[in-house]
Parts: C-alpha cells; sequence; structure tokens
C-alpha cells in the first residue's frame, strides 16, 4: 500500500513521543484500541491550570497510519484549550493524512484517545 | 547488495537464468513454436517433442510418471480441478470431504464453493505446531469421506506434514488423498508413491519457472477419475483442455530439472542461511518461532515480534521485502488465519513476519537483515505503549480494552 508522504514523515520522525507521570493531577492519559484489533494509542495531554493543553506526549502500536494519527494530533492539540481540542474530528485527521478508506478507523481512533484524555483530566480535577 | 532484499520467496520466485533462455528459444519464428496438438507438420512435432521433455522433466522429480501429469495454469487451478474434478465424478460413492484449516485459500474457497454445492466439508484444527494429529484426521473419517486434501508444506509457515503417514491410512480406508504441494516440490523430496498420494498440485513459478504454468499429477494405478473443468478440444486426456503452452511447459520442465539435481546441496545452504538468520533475530527480546521448527523447509523463518504491530515493521523494513502473516497488508485487518489456527493469540498473529530465503539469497543479505530488524525493533518498541506495559509487568491479558 502506498502512504502519504505526511504519514510517512510522521511515521520516520514521530512528534511528542514519551510518557508523562500518569499519576499528576495536570495529566490526563487515554488509552484506546485493543491489542488483538492490531491497533492501541495512549495519548497523554499536559493541562495548566487555566485549561490550556501545554504539552503532549504519545505512545502507539499499530500501523504507520495509526502511528501518524496520534503523533498528528500531539502537534494540533498543543496550545489548544480543552474544550477547542474535543472539536478535532477524525475526518479532519483523516484528510490531513489523506489517509485511504481502509485506515479511517486509525483517525477514529485519534479522536477517542483525545476524548478519553480529556475525560481522565476532568475526572482528576473533581 | 540490490535493495529492497527479496525475502519473499514462498510468494514467488524469479526465473533461473537457465530456465529464462530455454523459454525464450520457444516463442519466435527462430524458435520452436508451433502447437504441440498439430500432428500433420514438424512445427507441432517439434513443439510436441519439447513439451514432453518437460512433462518428464516434472514428473521425474516426484517419481511419477510422464502419463500422469496433467498441464495447468498453476496450483491454483490444480487444486479446483483435484478437488472439483473428484468431488464431482464420484459424488455417488459420498458427499464429505475432509482437509485443514491452515490449507490455502485455493483449497478452502474451493471447498466453500463444494460446500454450496452440496458437499460437506470438515475442516481439521492443526497442532500449535502446525502439524496435523493423525488420530484427529483418522476419527474424522466418515463412511461418505470420498477425498481428504493436506498440503505438503504451508505456505506461511512452512511447516511439513507427514505425507506417508497420512498416505498410509487413506489408501487403508479407500479414500482418495490430494496434496497441494505447491511450496515442497523442488525444495524437499516429493514422492507420489512413498506419499500414496492419488493427486498432487505443482506450481512452476516457487521454484524459478514462469508464472502460469502448473500441473496436476493423477495417479493411474489405481487409477482416478475426475470431471473436467474446462471444456474443449480433449487435450490432456480430456481432463483440462486449452492449447498447451509450450515455451512455459518448457520453463517448468527446466526448473524442475534444475530442482531436482540442484535440491540437496541448495537445501543445504539455504537451511544454513535461515539458521544464521534466526540465531541472529533470536537476540532480541519476546520473539516468538511459528510454527515446528524441526519440521519445516529450509527456507521458511516465520517469527513473531511481540508488542510490535506486523505493518508498522513491514513499513520499516522497506529495505527487505517480505510478508506479514498480519493480512494487514490487504483490506482486510484480521491477523494471519493461520496463525490463529495454531492458538496463537490475535497480538501475537499481527506481529509476525514471514522471511522467505531462496536460490538468490546471499549471506551478505542476510547480515543486513539481522541488524536492520534489531534496529527497528528497538525504535518500534520505544513507541509502544505495549513494550512499556509489559517492561512494567503488567499482564496485557488481564488489561480491560475497549475493543473497536
Amino acid at each position: 500500500m502506498a502512504y502519504s508522504e505526511k504519514v510517512l514523515d510522521h511515521y520516520e520522525n514521530p512528534r511528542n513521543v514519551g510518557t508523562f507521570d500518569k499519576d499528576d493531577s495536570s495529566v490526563g492519559t487515554g488509552m484506546v484500541g485493543a491489542p488483538a484489533c492490531g491497533d492501541v494509542m495512549k495519548l497523554q495531554l499536559k493541562v495548566s491550570d487555566k485549561g490550556v493543553i501545554e504539552d503532549a506526549k504519545f505512545k502507539t502500536y499499530g500501523c504507520g497510519s495509526a502511528i501518524a494519527s496520534s503523533s498528528l494530533v500531539t502537534e494540533w492539540v498543543k496550545g489548544k484549550s480543552i474544550d477547542e481540542a474535543l472539536e478535532i474530528k477524525n475526518t479532519d485527521i483523516a484528510e490531513e493524512l489523506a489517509l485511504p478508506p481502509v485506515k479511517i478507523h486509525c483517525s477514529v481512533l485519534a479522536e477517542d484517545a483525545i476524548k478519553a484524555a480529556i475525560e481522565d483530566y476532568k475526572g482528576k480535577q473533581k | 547488495m540490490k535493495k529492497p532484499i527479496y525475502m519473499d520467496n514462498s510468494a514467488t520466485t524469479p526465473c533461473d537464468p537457465r530456465v529464462a533462455e530455454k523459454l525464450c528459444q520457444h516463442l519466435t519464428t527462430e524458435g520452436v513454436y508451433g502447437n504441440p496438438a498439430s500432428r500433420s507438420h514438424e512445427y507441432g512435432w517439434l513443439a510436441d517433442e519439447a513439451a514432453e521433455a518437460g512433462r518428464a522433466h516434472v514428473a521425474a522429480l516426484i517419481g511419477a510418471s510422464p502419463k500422469e501429469i496433467v498441464w495447468t495454469s498453476g496450483a491454483t487451478e490444480s487444486d479446483n480441478l483435484a478437488l472439483k474434478g473428484a468431488a464431482h465424478f464420484y459424488k455417488k460413492k459420498g458427499n464429505h470431504l475432509i482437509t485443514v484449516k491452515t490449507e490455502h485459500k485455493a483449497i478452502l474457497d474451493t471447498c466453500r464453493q463444494l460446500e454450496r454445492e452440496g458437499f460437506e466439508i470438515t475442516y481439521l484444527d492443526p497442532q500449535e505446531d502446525g502439524r496435523l494429529d493423525l488420530a484427529v484426521l483418522e476419527a474424522a473419517i466418515k463412511p461418505e469421506t470420498i477425498l481428504i486434501s493436506v498440503m505438503h508444506v504451508n505456505n506461511e509457515i512452512g511447516v511439513i506434514q507427514d505425507m506417508a503417514a497420512i498416505g498410509k491410512l487413506t489408501r487403508e480406508k479407500g479414500i482418495l488423498l490430494h496434496c497441494d504441494a505447491a511450496q515442497s516440490a523442488g525444495k524437499i523430496p516429493v514422492d507420489v508413491n512413498e506419499m500414496n498420494v492419488d493427486l498432487l498440485s505443482l506450481s512452476a513459478h516457487k521454484i524459478y519457472g514462469p508464472k502460469g504454468i502448473g500441473a496436476l499429477y493423477v495417479r493411474r494405478k489405481p487409477r482416478v477419475r475426475l470431471e473436467a473443468q474446462i471444456h474443449g478440444g480433449g487435450h490432456e486426456r480430456g481432463m483440462r483442455s486449452g492449447t498447451l503452452a509450450t515455451h512455459q511447459i518448457v520453463g517448468m520442465g527446466e526448473a524442475f530439472r534444475i530442482a531436482k539435481e540442484e535440491m540437496a546441496s541448495e537445501a543445504e545452504r539455504i537451511g544454513k542461511l535461515r539458521d544464521k538468520l534466526l540465531r541472529g533475530l533470536q537476540d532480541i527480546e519476546e520473539v516468538y518461532v511459528n510454527g515446528d521448527m524441526k519440521h519445516r523447509i529450509p527456507g521458511n523463518l516465520n517469527i513473531s515480534f511481540n508488542y510490535v504491530e506486523g505493518e508498522s515493521l513491514i513499513m520499516a523494513l522497506k529495505d527487505v521485502a517480505v510478508s506479514s502473516g498480519s493480512a494487514c497488508t490487504s483490506a482486510s485487518l484480521e491477523p494471519s488465519y493461520v496463525l490463529r489456527a495454531l492458538g496463537r493469540s490475535d497480538e501475537l498473529a499481527h506481529s509476525s513476519i514471514r522471511f522467505t530465503i531462496g536460490r538468490f539469497t546471499t549471506e551478505e543479505e542476510i547480515d543486513y537483515t539481522i541488524e536492520l530488524v534489531k534496529g527497528k525493533i528497538g525504535k518500534l518498541r520505544e513507541l509502544s505503549p505495549l513494550w512499556d506495559m509489559y517492561k512494567e509487568g503488567i499482564d496485557l491479558s488481564s488489561v480491560q480494552w475497549a475493543a473497536h
């Protein structure tokens, strides 16, 4: 399968790979997918007191498109408020990376990862 | 060293230059281009002679008589002709067939078609090592069983079935035995009489012959009957009509002749390269060989790299042409049905890579591949949340995954 240049770029030079302390109250962690399905994404967001995403890290087990989708998302969410980050749609990700139809689920997973990370963060603020 | 390095020799092989040269001598006005069925002139006689020489080479490699060889377009057609042809001819005798879940799709999809026509098929599970348990096979036999089809060597894991033992059983029970030998002929000894097979499928392009040509061995003593699937002209004793493709037959014949001559020394050389590759890759943590190592063709290594997804690994290994046991590279996102049938977890099935070494693989290429894989596995595991969890001692099977 031919990958788009953007997928190849993110795959070969993934942005923001790493881990934050998941017990830190300013960190929201989202883990989505399942090994049996061939992809698992872990997205972590570091949120400021004002509700702005200051930093993001990811780790992904999955195909090149899954790695690229999560790498792209870490770039996009930085500097956004959590409400703005929730507006990122899988279709935006799929379009940016020119994902073929069989890889759309990778972008869906990336959107789910943002939602899961924000939910985790919100849970910690109660 | 030419890149990408070709390590997908179970998918296909390049033509041996000796094969290509002979094949090309049977195409143009300078060559032997006649129709082997033309009995009225020299062009036909010469073409017939060339095709019959090819037939003799193919027969010789499997210990058969040339009269028992039927040309087809490849192993897929041979499988179709064997199963449908025998099932249709012997349907009054019984309507039950037995095969194995790890067979090639050419068998499994043909069986599905026979089911639609009213036949009953039993699909057996292999053991964890990929081998068929003879007791399981025997237990599946019914009075209505007319044919059993078992592949000699599996295309994904390279595991060899004990065809002689299976043949002994089917002969005793009076059941026809078909064997798909596309991945074994020319790599390990195949003898239709030692194995007691009645029908055997062959392919040319898996052993340095051209694509588009294969053969079906059809036993004469005791005689096996088939209902033709392609009609017109009555070629090949009525079992497969169509003008013989002289150049391809000559190519297949030459490939089989070379295989018979060089198989023993080649198997030794390829086996050493495979073992070197295996040793190199086993330095990496959490790698698992899929299928039995002892009963396996020399050129195959199917290995799972835990916590790394197969498609991303293939992407990382773009300088080595390999295939993934995981069918992620096709439109389907299902992991390999062969590895699943062996009882491998979805994770390991998703993480598998098949390396298949061939006649033209060099030691330098093996060394390069080992270093490349080591580096890329390290990189991908750094990216893998599953690898982190494994290192933290978390049992992944205890995690509640949000499946999608």
